[in-house]
């Protein structure tokens, strides 16, 4: 699936003091040349935001014939009242430039319309499927983040041997499968068939939610110290994280494996060699360390494309997170609806690389003194 | 697979044999195992695209058998799904939906993403910052999510799941060409060319067109695999191929509705690995043969006489940890 796309973003231009880069590594000093990077990327990010809103505005106003009716529905759009108060909060008697700006006003006190298909302010319905998400999406790049590292190092280490095209191959139909497809074959073999995992759902219906701390169904049971509720959770969330993850390790794999080559090749490596430092030690202190910034930018693109991969997969195991509401909104040809995961996806995306942009930053004191 | 002949010919040592040096390079992309299995993968999937409705034994769209037969009864290969459709002939049918359309949009990204990004980087200045902030844009979306507000904007159907998966695909080839175009727009040859009055257009179709077909055509290859699963994605989410079209995607949708009849899922779902799964081979091992920093992975992979490089040395120290 689509895939890498890039946030390119003007990474400041490294002025590079020596130093050894991967063991040095000195408290973070507020420099003003730092405020003004991060200055300048905050920046970037906001009028990106607001690019993205334009896009979702422009986009809700193509809508063919008339969108009053399509953004309430044919029961509504019938009675004139309801109709004219829709007109005048939305502002929709106003010239374009106008509306959008009511539309931002709106946006920015949490208002994204009413979803047609629940009937709830699309704000509400998304406030409980985002955590629902998140936890999917937190859990499946730490395992796949893992297993990559591994496949990626060794297909590095053993470059051009039997194990690297094996490594070569299984990203390559990783990245091939149909994550919609997967998760309904391994729904059907694991749970219909198998019975090894429970179904659908975050929970077994039996189970209360804990209590909303982070809305991850995992911490809260932990925080609240449910031994039973954590274990039920964690096997819920099982299959989906399998799915996403065979297509993120696809994808995390080829770009692991780049990095580690290019620091193997690297000054530092080899006189850690010539050292005669153990093989492992070379592995963790030096080899991983200093492909630890690369693989970083890679996992913000990966979790991009782990939200595109959520929204195909969850409403197989009805897992009520972003990916079934939006299934919901997509199949009702709820407009509101389709709109307000297109928009907090976007947040969230943004917002991702910005941390991984600023993390870029703590991680390389080279970096920092751009 | 004869191991000289396979000789990269850019390295033009005295070793190269045969004597048609240029034609040389693209047998040579061709004869990994991987790009064999993925061009036959594929070309057998593109016949069948185009031939399907000369021999599939029924109309995809016949509900003409009992309704759920399991693969292998009644003469229905790959069983029938609820509406008693013959499940063979709807897959075999759904590669005639999906793959063209597939190359079709790929084919529009570039040609729209190659002149924006040509035109940015050429021109520079007001041209290139305006046309990449759309650009950066577009980029700020997850692709399945903004192809998916797109498609559902427009309506859905077919067709305009092909206009979103455009939308968000262009953008990558933007990016790509207007870096390449930077760096060559400097180029002496190219200074040459414009003093002696090339018009941009002609500049850019003449010396600088040439040189970054390659890096696009590897990225294009490997987006045809990214097309297929967007494409059938949109549909399983109902936005793409309407019913009763055959399409792979929309019949894996199908199958939620009947989670005891595993077949009408699975078929379907394993003619999208194959298809996919062929062209990205076929566009990773394109990568592999245009981009030098690899080329000694394919030495030491055996297709060619393995030159001793510095990585190559260090990788025998590497092997014991």
């Amino acid at each position: 699936m689509t895939l890498p796309r890039t946030q390119k973003t003007s990474r400041a231009p490294g002025e590079r003091p020596a130093g050894d880069p991967p063991a040095g590594r000195s408290r973070p000093r507020r420099t003003s040349p730092l405020l003004g990077y991060l200055l300048r990327r905050l920046g970037t990010s906001v009028l990106l935001l607001l690019g993205v809103t334009i896009v979702t505005f422009a986009l809700t106003n193509l809508v063919p014939g008339n969108p009053v009716a399509a953004a309430l529905g044919e029961g509504a759009a019938s009675n004139p009242e309801t109709v004219a108060a829709y007109v005048k909060r939305y502002g929709l008697d106003q010239p374009l430039p106008v509306q959008y700006l009511t539309y931002l006003g709106n946006l920015l006190q949490g208002d994204l319309g009413r979803s047609l298909a629940t009937g709830r302010p699309v704000t509400t319905d998304l406030a409980t499927a985002i955590p629902a998400t998140l936890e999917i999406a937190v859990l499946t790049i730490i395992v796949s983040l893992l297993v990559a590292t591994v496949l990626g190092t060794v297909a590095a280490y053993r470059r051009g041997m039997v194990t690297d095209q094996v490594v070569r191959v299984v990203s390559l139909v990783g990245l091939s499968l149909p994550t919609f497809w997967l998760a309904l074959v391994s729904f059907n073999f694991f749970f219909l068939q198998l019975r090894v995992v429970p179904g659908s759902g975050r929970l077994t219906a039996t189970l209360t939610p804990p209590p909303t701390v982070t809305g991850l169904f995992t911490v809260d049971f932990l925080l609240n110290g449910d031994g039973v509720g954590f274990v039920d959770a964690l096997a819920h969330l099982t299959l989906p994280v399998f799915v996403l993850s065979l297509f993120t390790v696809g994808l995390l794999t080829r770009f692991i494996r780049t990095s580690v080559l290019e620091v193997l090749g690297s000054d530092y490596v080899r006189a850690a060699r010539a050292k005669g430092l153990s093989p492992m030690r070379i592995v963790f202190d030096y080899v991983l360390r200093g492909a630890s910034l690369p693989i970083l930018t890679i996992v913000g693109i990966a979790f991009g494309a782990l939200l595109s991969g959520t929204v195909l997969v969850e409403s197989v195991f009805a897992w009520p997170g972003l990916g079934t509401y939006a299934y919901n909104a997509a199949r009702n040809l709820d407009l509101p609806g389709i709109m307000g995961v297109g928009l907090v996806v976007g947040f969230i995306y943004l917002g991702l690389n910005f941390i991984v942009d600023l993390l870029y930053g703590l991680l390389d004191p080279r970096v920092r003194l751009a | 697979m004869t191991a000289t002949a396979a000789r990269p010919s850019n390295s033009r040592g005295p070793r190269v044999r045969a004597p048609r040096g240029g034609r040389l390079r693209l047998p040579a992309v061709w004869r990994t195992p991987l790009a064999i299995v993925g061009a036959v993968i594929a070309l057998a999937w593109v016949v069948v695209a185009f031939t399907a409705p000369l021999w599939v034994p029924y109309p995809p769209d016949a509900q003409m058998l009992p309704r759920l037969l399991p693969p292998g009864t009644d003469g229905a290969i790959l069983g029938t799904d609820a509406l008693g459709r013959d499940l063979f002939s709807r897959l075999m049918s759904g590669a005639g939906v999906t793959i063209p359309l597939s190359l079709m949009l790929v084919a529009a990204s570039v040609v729209i993403g190659t002149v924006i990004g040509a035109s940015a980087g050429y021109f520079g200045k007001w041209v290139d910052e305006v046309l990449m902030r759309i650009t950066d844009l577009f980029m700020a979306f997850p692709t399945v999510i903004l192809a998916m507000v797109v498609a559902a904007s427009l309506g859905p159907s077919l067709f305009n799941a092909v206009i979103a998966a455009i939308v968000v695909s262009w953008p990558q080839y933007a990016r790509v060409t207007r870096s390449l175009v930077l760096g060559l727009r400097g180029q002496n040859y190219v200074i040459a060319g414009r003093l002696l009055g090339h018009s941009p257009l002609r500049s850019l179709l003449a010396d600088i067109a040439p040189n970054i077909t390659g890096p696009v055509v590897v990225l294009a290859a490997l987006d045809i695999g990214s097309a297929i699963l967007l494409l059938s994605g949109l549909s399983f989410l109902g936005l793409g191929a309407q019913p009763p079209t055959a399409e792979w995607g929309s019949m894996i949708s199908s199958a939620l509705q009947n989670f005891d009849a595993w077949w009408i899922g699975l078929f379907p779902g394993l003619a999208i690995l194959t298809v996919v799964m062929a062209f990205n081979f076929i566009g990773d091992s394109l990568r592999d043969a245009l981009d030098p920093s690899s080329r000694t992975e394919r030495a030491a992979s055996g297709v060619v006489a393995a030159p001793k490089t510095e990585d190559e040395a260090l990788k025998g120290t590497g092997a014991s940890a």
